[in-house]
């Protein structure tokens, strides 16, 4: 085994770990800060798969925004932490269904995928072709996307400003 | 002076041949890249000792005060003589603390710190990784801290740290912004991400000169970044005692100590990178002129700390909204612009600087005139109270 495959087991298994704290942890914001943890080790194993970019990118939003947004949500609500907190209500059976039905579907499209390997690694200039497609080829989209956000944005400032 | 430029990498190239002698190839990369890292920490906690005994000295000297003067010539030992304090004195962790959130904070909050190490250019091909990505990856990076402060301000359950650790939050994401823009605008220049790569952009003319706007914005949420005066507002001695790491004591208080004056290189070492041509200028060593212009610019960081009171937190973010942001998009669109007519050279730089220095004059006009207009405002809603209350003109 080389130094990369121990490396990716060790992150692996950190990540996974995790992410199954993040379900059974029961204060919430425990829950909150392991999930940051969880998306660092997913930039860990782009690092190791050679996507420099994907990691800082995973790290920028996930973490530097997604994880503080939900911690900030938790703090302004009540009962982060109390200890007779229920970790379940009326519809677990049903979430339970759908949850195992998820996991069969995507357990068998990652069965059934031959996952082809690139011939050759990427190239080292591979975020100028990243930014060549945006502004290039996906130009359109890529400023659709950007004006969705900008109503996302302006419309949140509109619904939460006091009259 | 061809040796000396090259001081560095003679020793390193002389100590891998060494290792060379009697290690397999694989051994001798694997030390080589541990003793890297392990420099490059031991470089933090140096540059911790050194500029914590300058900040002291530096405003002593402004207050007309001597500084520290007791542990060796000029109290030079007194960072040496505090580091030994804080490693004896007694490690407490509150009652109703979250205990293991509250262990996690000050060992998080230095990781970031060290990683953002290995892309700053020390010299002439002395970097720890030339990242092609190496601005994201430092504008990422700074996304960490922010999480960490809100994990020791929670952990410590105490009102002063937690609200040390909200105006974080507000503080940080604001300035966050402008600090993104004006690093486009340089790599809009350098036409590349690679902190090696802007600083051989820069051979004939630093980015500070082809571009003030961008540095100044820069600098300016680089100190709100770091939590310095006149942004320090989560620390405020004055309202909530220290702010997110109050509770913290002994070892735990110096990792927070420890990541801030890491974080003070890193700041000034990438504004000396993005804007001060790095490691180049002629007749010293290279490393030699990197280390004078971060020295250089921590020295401002300390004089402006010394000279300025603190913001109100709506004046800070406000100036973070309405005069930083637009300033810094401007100056965007305008280096955009002329960027794209004008070949690089003498007359793009020369455009380019007159036009920005115009933008930071009619950016402070307006300001100016807001500020004028504000305060007329207040004086006359407090002449018509007084008025109000004694019901004629007061004399």
């Amino acid at each position: 085994m080389s130094l990369p495959q121990i490396l990716f087991l060790v992150v692996g298994v950190i990540t996974l770990g995790a992410a199954v704290a993040v379900v059974t942890s029961r204060n919430v914001l425990h829950s909150a800060f392991l999930l940051a943890l969880t998306f660092f080790g997913v930039a860990v194993l782009y690092v190791l798969l050679d996507t420099p970019y994907l990691a800082a990118a995973q790290v920028l939003v996930y973490i530097g925004a997604i994880s503080v947004l939900i911690i900030f949500a938790i703090m302004l609500s009540r009962k982060v932490a109390a200890p007779d907190l229920v970790q379940r209500n009326s519809q677990w059976l049903l979430s339970l269904i759908v949850a195992v039905l998820l996991f069969g579907v995507l357990a068998y499209l990652t069965l059934q995928t031959a996952w082809p390997a690139a011939k050759q690694a990427l190239g080292v200039d591979a975020i100028g072709g990243l930014g060549e497609a945006f502004v290039g080829t996906y130009a359109l989209p890529f400023e659709v996307v950007s004006v969705v956000l900008l109503v996302a944005l302006v419309g949140a400032i509109i619904i939460a400003r006091e009259r | 002076m061809q040796v000396l430029d090259d001081l560095w990498i003679r020793i390193a190239v002389w100590f891998r041949g060494l290792l060379e002698s009697f290690l397999p190839p694989w051994a001798v990369q694997l030390t080589m890249d541990v003793l890297g890292i392990l420099l490059l920490i031991v470089l933090g906690i140096v540059v911790v000792l050194a500029f914590t005994y300058m900040e002291r000295k530096v405003i002593a000297r402004v207050g007309d005060r001597i500084g520290p003067n007791r542990a060796g010539p000029f109290g030079i030992f007194q960072a040496i003589a505090d580091a030994i304090k804080m490693l004896t004195k007694e490690d407490v962790t509150p009652t109703n603390a979250d205990r293991w959130l509250f262990l996690a904070a000050p060992i998080v909050v230095i990781i970031p710190a060290v990683l953002l190490y290995a892309v700053l250019p020390l010299g002439r091909g002395m970097v720890g990784v030339d990242l092609n990505i190496a601005v994201v990856f430092v504008v990422a990076m700074g996304g960490i801290p922010i999480l960490t402060m809100l994990m020791a301000g929670w952990a410590s359950n105490n009102k002063y740290a937690l609200l040390g650790a909200f105006r974080t939050v507000a503080q940080l994401i604001s300035y966050e912004v402008p600090m993104v823009v004006a690093l486009l605008t340089v790599v809009l220049l350098a036409g590349t991400m690679s902190t090696v790569g802007i600083v051989e952009a820069q051979a004939s003319f630093p980015f500070a000169l082809v571009t003030p706007v961008a540095f100044v914005v820069y600098m300016l949420a680089g100190l709100a970044e770091l939590n310095r005066t006149p942004f320090d507002l989560l620390e405020a001695d004055s309202e909530i005692v220290a702010g997110y790491f109050i509770e913290y004591s002994g070892m735990k208080f110096a990792m927070f100590f420890l990541a801030e004056y890491i974080n003070l290189f890193m700041v000034a070492g990438m504004i000396t990178t993005l804007f001060l041509a790095g490691w180049q200028w002629p007749i010293l060593p290279s490393w030699l002129w990197f280390l004078i212009k971060v020295v250089l610019v921590i020295f401002l960081m300390m004089w402006i700390r010394a000279t300025f009171p603190r913001f109100r937190i709506d004046q800070m973010l406000g100036f973070a909204w309405k005069a930083l942001v637009p300033l810094s998009l401007i100056n965007l669109f305008l280096v955009a612009l002329v960027a794209k007519v004008l070949e690089p050279g003498w007359v793009r730089t020369g455009v380019l600087f007159v036009s920005n220095l115009a933008l930071l004059a009619g950016a402070i006009a307006i300001m100016a005139q807001v500020a004028r207009k504000r305060e007329e405002r207040a004086r006359a809603a407090g002449e018509a109270a007084i008025k109000r209350y004694y019901g004629s003109e007061v004399r």
